[in-house]
């Protein structure tokens, strides 16, 4: 039989076979991250490793609070305001503090919250991995007998977990805040049924099950952004600076992309 | 005979089309100062990089202590290879830690020392490198003379059986460049460690080494003493030994000559048991 390579098939066919081949070449990455990351999952339980976790939570985790509440409120407003027009119009607006609270448990923030850490943190990440590979400093801690994975990735994984939930809590509450501001001071609904609603509406469900989006997101997240900076040097397209570079932005873009794919699983699940 | 500390046997390595080491073989003894001289890319580093593991060659064996690693287990391989320690050409500092923090972190990171021993030892390296100004300082902030003997601190701080040198001395001035081996070689007639250097500074090298391995065109060509590379006829000894022979002159000053020569004479008294005293030490670094 004759061999199938690219220059034997029919001219037609090439470039189903090029989606193939990079189809087959994003399955064989997703697996190398979901090893890479169990094998760094793995080394997280050990004695030296509380003082880095704690250090990763202030850098993933303190300092994206800023940004996430800028985020929250903003997205917060925007929600009660377009949401108490549509709500007007069919004199609902009594449904107001449902739509906003629900909206944002549910999906807006675990989602949001997630892409903001990502371009924050993420790309931070990839890019000091990413250095620290070019420049041979993970080399070093191979010579120094130190798990590069134990050392640089776990801590990163356990921030993770902890952070992304955190912060989507406090992106729910400011963007709740951020609803009643638009929708109840600016535009004139009732507080008291804003409050209402919100509490009565709002389940332990929706909570729990942001939470767990959360965490789900902060898994791909730091597997992503950690795998694309520790393989940076082992890109086909670049070398050196602009291999960082490109591994950064393909972190962000990867991240974003797959936390969406994953919200729409998860919730098909949960729901 | 007696067993060698490392042993190449038939090593290849290619990068891509590039071979850079073809066939290599090479045997390197316990308790010894081996430098590896070539020219510049000839593949020096790629050959230390065999020796603590981070490359794995193409074809040939690499054997430790009369093991080859590829058949031991991986706990038998990390115990072996956790013998040595490698101080790299391009220093790979951790740049978001400080000097201090660069020297302790091995010390830190596998052993249980209490943190008072930890800064008893960090302490006696950095004076031994003259760093005490730096402690604080990032890596970055300093000049490249002060992190390779930075990077020097941190590959010695454990007290490693095995170093691996990949140019110690590169960027130094001549002082710190005589203190740099003459630190080396005391310390490894005190302690006994197995030193494997990679180094330009032919003729200095010879005062501190006991064999030097010669690389050129992807394979080992010379084994054996800086006095038997004298005799060597090869072409290396165009390419290389009579062009460096030029820079003789400039490259110690008399008094660091005469000291490191009398070294390289006590360590082969004590290893020999031959007073070699008479020889003149010309004859050790042509």
């Amino acid at each position: 039989m004759e061999s199938l390579s690219p220059q034997t098939l029919p001219l037609w066919t090439r470039p189903f076979a090029a989606v193939g081949r990079r189809a087959i070449r994003w399955v064989n990455h997703l697996g190398a991250v979901a090893i890479f990351f169990i094998l760094a999952t793995l080394k997280v339980v050990h004695p030296k490793q509380l003082a880095k976790i704690a250090y990763q939570i202030y850098e993933i985790g303190a300092r994206s609070v800023p940004i996430i509440l800028l985020v929250g409120l903003f997205t917060g407003m925007v929600l009660g305001l377009q949401t108490y027009h549509a709500l007007v119009t069919v004199g609902a607006q009594g449904a107001l503090g449902t739509l906003v609270a629900l909206s944002l448990v549910r999906e807006l923030g675990p989602v949001l919250t997630a892409i903001m850490i990502t371009a924050r943190a993420g790309s931070a990440i990839t890019a000091e991995i990413g250095i620290q590979r070019i420049s041979e400093q993970i080399d070093a801690l191979d010579t120094m007998h130190i798990d590069p994975l134990r050392y640089l990735i776990s801590p990163r994984i356990v921030a993770a977990v902890i952070s992304f939930p955190i912060l989507t809590a406090l992106f729910d509450l400011i963007g709740i805040i951020g609803g009643y501001f638009s929708g109840v001071v600016l535009m004139g609904a009732n507080a008291g049924a804003y409050i209402y609603r919100v509490q009565a509406s709002m389940e332990l469900k929706d909570v729990t099950d942001g939470f767990i989006k959360a965490v789900v997101f902060a898994i791909i997240v730091t597997a992503v952004c950690c795998y694309q900076g520790y393989f940076a040097h082992t890109r086909e397209d670049s070398r050196g600076a602009k291999a960082v570079g490109l591994s950064t932005t393909a972190a962000v873009v990867i991240s974003c992309v797959l936390i969406l794919v994953a919200d729409y699983i998860v919730t098909s699940l949960l729901i | 005979m007696e067993t060698p500390l490392i042993e190449f046997q038939d090593v290849t390595k290619s990068f891509g089309p590039r071979t850079v080491l073809d066939r290599v073989n090479l045997r390197i003894h316990a308790g010894q100062v081996t430098t590896i001289i070539g020219l510049s890319g000839a593949g020096k580093s790629v050959l230390l990089k065999h020796i603590i593991g981070l490359l794995k060659p193409d074809s040939g064996r690499i054997i430790f202590q009369g093991r080859p690693l590829d058949e031991m287990t991986v706990s038998e391989r990390k115990s072996s290879l956790a013998q040595i320690s490698y101080m790299f050409q391009d220093n790979a500092l951790f740049d978001s830690l400080s000097v201090y923090d660069n020297i302790a972190l091995p010390l830190r990171e596998t052993t249980n020392l209490s943190r008072s021993e930890i800064d008893r030892r960090v302490t006696a390296r950095v004076e031994q490198m003259e760093l005490a100004d730096a402690v604080n300082k990032y890596p970055s902030e300093l000049s490249g003379g002060m992190q390779k003997r930075a990077a020097l601190a941190r590959a010695l701080v454990t007290d490693p059986r095995i170093v691996l040198f990949d140019e110690p001395t590169s960027g130094q001035d001549p002082i710190r460049k005589n203190a740099i081996l003459g630190m080396i070689a005391q310390y490894q007639r005190r302690i006994g460690f197995t030193a494997i250097l990679v180094s330009h500074e032919i003729p200095d090298v010879y005062f501190i080494s006991n064999r030097i391995l010669a690389l050129y065109d992807r394979t080992v060509v010379f084994q054996g003493t800086p006095a038997e590379l004298e005799d060597f006829d090869h072409p290396f000894l165009d390419d290389i030994i009579r062009s460096l022979e030029g820079l003789h002159g400039e490259l110690t000053d008399p008094f660091a000559r005469t000291r490191f020569a009398m070294a390289h004479q006590e360590l082969e008294k004590k290893k020999t048991g031959k007073d070699i005293h008479a020889l003149p030490a010309e004859n050790h670094h042509g």
